[in-house]
């Protein structure tokens, strides 16, 4: 850690002398050069816009606002390399450990944070600053937080490289759609027996990747992924193909409907005024629960032997087989568990949006949700959470910002894996403990590997 | 000595079409500790794997106290009471040494009440690895990575140990400490061992009997003292010697 800090910090640090004459002359050198770059970049970048004008594109020059980008990259530059890089003789020592204290008291502290967490959420919706907007983002980011754990099953414990876990979301929303509009069941009944099919998929999808690992499972995965898409949108008799299934049954709460009108509706039984933010507390609820349980049962099976095996498989599959552990069912029995909770996950998806169609299910689900889990640092449930929260929240929090949004997003990822490569939470909790709980550190788990 | 425990008879195994083990006939009988010597690429390795079921053997049978092994998949084989250290170790690095031992115990059907009882036999036979306890696996020394494969293995109270190359890579202090850890546990509770070995002098001197190997097949069988004590043994395997 402190070494990649020092790399880092290392193009600043080369050019400083110990005098203050020469450190200055230093600086003022680096950052010419930083400004230099930033001009050779914001030349392409920044110089020119097109705007439609009348017969064809009009090209306006923006010199202004280049001037001021490398102004900008050059006092900054400046800045770091004269008082922050350069405060004592070991810099990024201080930034390094202040990292890694940072990281291990979020490790350390996951006890009482949990629970705080938790609670809060239970209370969001009462909390005075929540509205529409707030309850339908922690739906979304909700939703995200249980495909990150249930993908983290897969990949994180597993070590399988899934990337076609949204086949499983669409499974689960297609059979819960499906089931529901055929034969009228309610969302309850439905649900288990979405995520039993998802799980289904996932032991059809485990038998041929047995052997498979790595970047060949990986494009497999990828494969089936598409494949379940594509049939999707051209079975038309089935599922209706492009169109979707419109019209799914919104979940009840003991029978009541989240109605405006009707004779047995959640408002009227507790005569409260209808509002439809009841519908969406309700939903908030729903999934909050539904995570949960992804959760507790992913801890749960960790202090299992299965578990245990999971990440025994992640770490070394002969190992595993010479202490007589069967590679077959516990890989399947991992994307049976990590497809089921996916399966879940699209159930709610399809009752919350009443309508679903292929367009949902594409790669770039499979991508964002791999990205959260490999973010949150692989195999950490409260990373994964972390992270939901910011890609999600940080994807709607930048909407205002139209194109620049995903350069935003790119920018935070490429920071994120340059500072804390194994993820935000880049530890392992053992699963036994003899006296005290201990984590690994992040700084002995070598990248790349699981 | 009483029967075998172990025979393979007549055992050919083939990578595609590239034959590995030519005939191969061996016997480990009960209590003994048996050596494999041979050079890099002899097939010791892959009769190793053979015996555990992966890759199975095109021809031949193999047999464990009677009961015939050679198509039975490799999880199997080992509830039988049969424990590997791999070649390489292969420990589960980003595991804690106390988590990789309790792999080991998952052979053991009776592990939740002698679990603890095992772990202190562990720690007993390397008390380094007791200081070791919490500490992830893939930060050990060599030594210790091959200490813990062997303590692993024996977590699942075997009744024969496979032993592939304990000596690979370390100093010559810590193979003797290994070694040593062998031979007591052959000589104070009857464990079967059959070692696969290049070095050649240790493995001889520690074995009851061995057998040599040369390009897939056995060329020799004797007991070790004899091994050792021969003229083409010592050219082939012990140049450079006694170390």
């Amino acid at each position: 850690m402190s070494e990649l800090a020092d790399k880092t910090a290392g193009a600043g640090q080369g050019t400083h002398g110990t005098a203050s004459g020469p450190k200055i002359i230093g600086a003022l050198k680096d950052a010419a050069i930083a400004g230099v770059i930033a001009l050779l970049l914001a030349i392409p970048i920044l110089s020119f816009r097109t705007i439609p004008g009348d017969g064809g594109l009009a090209m306006y020059s923006r010199w202004r606002e280049v001037a001021i980008a490398v102004a900008a990259v050059f006092t900054g530059r400046l800045l770091l390399n004269l008082f922050w890089w350069s405060q004592s003789g070991t810099p990024s020592r201080t930034k390094a450990s202040a990292l890694k204290s940072l990281s291990s008291l979020l490790s350390s502290s996951t006890r009482f944070i949990a629970p705080a967490v938790i609670i809060f959420a239970f209370l969001l919706p009462f909390m005075p600053f929540s509205n529409r907007y707030i309850m339908e983002l922690a739906v979304l980011v909700l939703t995200y937080v249980m495909l990150g754990w249930g993908l983290n099953i897969v990949v994180g414990l597993a070590g399988l490289l899934d990337l076609g876990y949204v086949a499983f979301y669409a499974v689960g929303a297609y059979s819960f759609a499906l089931l529901a509009t055929t034969f009228g069941w309610s969302f309850w009944i439905c649900l288990p027996l979405a995520g039993i099919l998802a799980a289904m998929w996932g032991v059809i999808l485990g038998f041929p990747v047995l052997r498979l690992r790595g970047d060949y499972l990986a494009i497999v995965t990828l494969a089936f992924g598409e494949i379940v898409r594509i049939v999707l949108l051209n079975w038309y008799t089935f599922t209706g193909g492009p169109d979707g299934i419109s019209s799914i049954p919104r979940p009840t709460f003991f029978g009541l409907e989240f109605k405006r009108f009707g004779d047995n509706t959640f408002a009227q039984y507790f005569g409260l005024e209808y509002s439809s933010l009841h519908r969406i507390i309700f939903l908030f609820y729903i999934i909050l629960i539904l995570a949960l349980i992804t959760n507790f049962a992913t801890m749960k099976l960790r202090r299992l032997p299965i578990g245990r095996a999971w990440e025994a498989l992640r770490e070394d599959e002969i190992a595993c087989k010479a202490l007589g552990i069967n590679t077959t069912t516990t890989k399947l029995s991992a994307f049976a568990i990590g497809a089921m909770f996916g399966g879940f996950a699209g159930s709610f998806f399809a009752t919350k949006q009443g309508f679903i169609s292929p367009e949902s299910f594409v790669f770039l689900e499979s991508a964002l949700i791999l990205a959260i889990v490999v973010l949150g640092g692989m195999g950490s449930q409260i990373g994964i959470a972390i992270a939901a929260v910011a890609m999600i929240g940080g994807i709607e929090l930048f909407r205002d910002l139209a194109e620049y949004r995903m350069l935003i997003f790119g920018l935070a990822m490429v920071l994120i894996m340059v500072w804390k490569p194994r993820g935000l939470v880049g530890t392992r909790t053992p699963s036994i403990f003899l006296k005290e709980k201990k984590t690994i550190s992040a700084d002995l788990v070598q990248e790349g590997h699981g | 000595m009483s029967s075998a425990m172990l025979s393979v008879k007549a055992v050919e195994t083939f990578y595609g079409k590239i034959q590995a083990l030519r005939s191969v006939d061996l016997e480990v009988r009960k209590g003994e500790i048996v050596t494999m010597i041979g050079s890099n690429g002899a097939g010791k390795t892959t009769l190793m794997m053979t015996i555990c079921g992966s890759p199975q053997a095109r021809t031949g049978r193999i047999l464990f106290e009677g009961t015939d092994i050679t198509a039975m998949p490799t999880h199997d084989i080992m509830h039988l009471g049969i424990a590997q250290s791999p070649e390489g170790r292969r420990i589960f690095p980003r595991m804690t040494v106390v988590e990789n031992l309790q792999m080991g115990s998952i052979l053991n059907k009776d592990a939740e009440a002698t679990f603890d009882e095992d772990l202190k036999k562990s720690y007993d036979l390397f008390p380094i690895l007791k200081s070791r306890e919490t500490q992830r696996a893939g930060t050990l020394s060599g030594g210790e990575q091959q200490m813990l494969a062997i303590a692993r293995a024996l977590m699942g109270r075997p009744k024969l140990l496979l032993l592939d190359e304990p000596s690979l890579g370390l100093a010559p202090l810590i193979v003797r400490q290994i070694f040593d850890v062998i031979r007591d546990l052959n000589k104070n509770s009857g464990l079967t061992v059959f070692l696969v070995e290049q070095n050649a002098y240790h493995a001889l001197r520690l074995a009851h009997r061995g057998y040599v190997m040369v390009n897939g097949k056995i060329t020799m069988s004797a007991t070790g003292a004899e091994l050792l004590a021969r003229d083409d043994i010592k050219s082939a395997y012990l140049e450079g010697g006694a170390h």
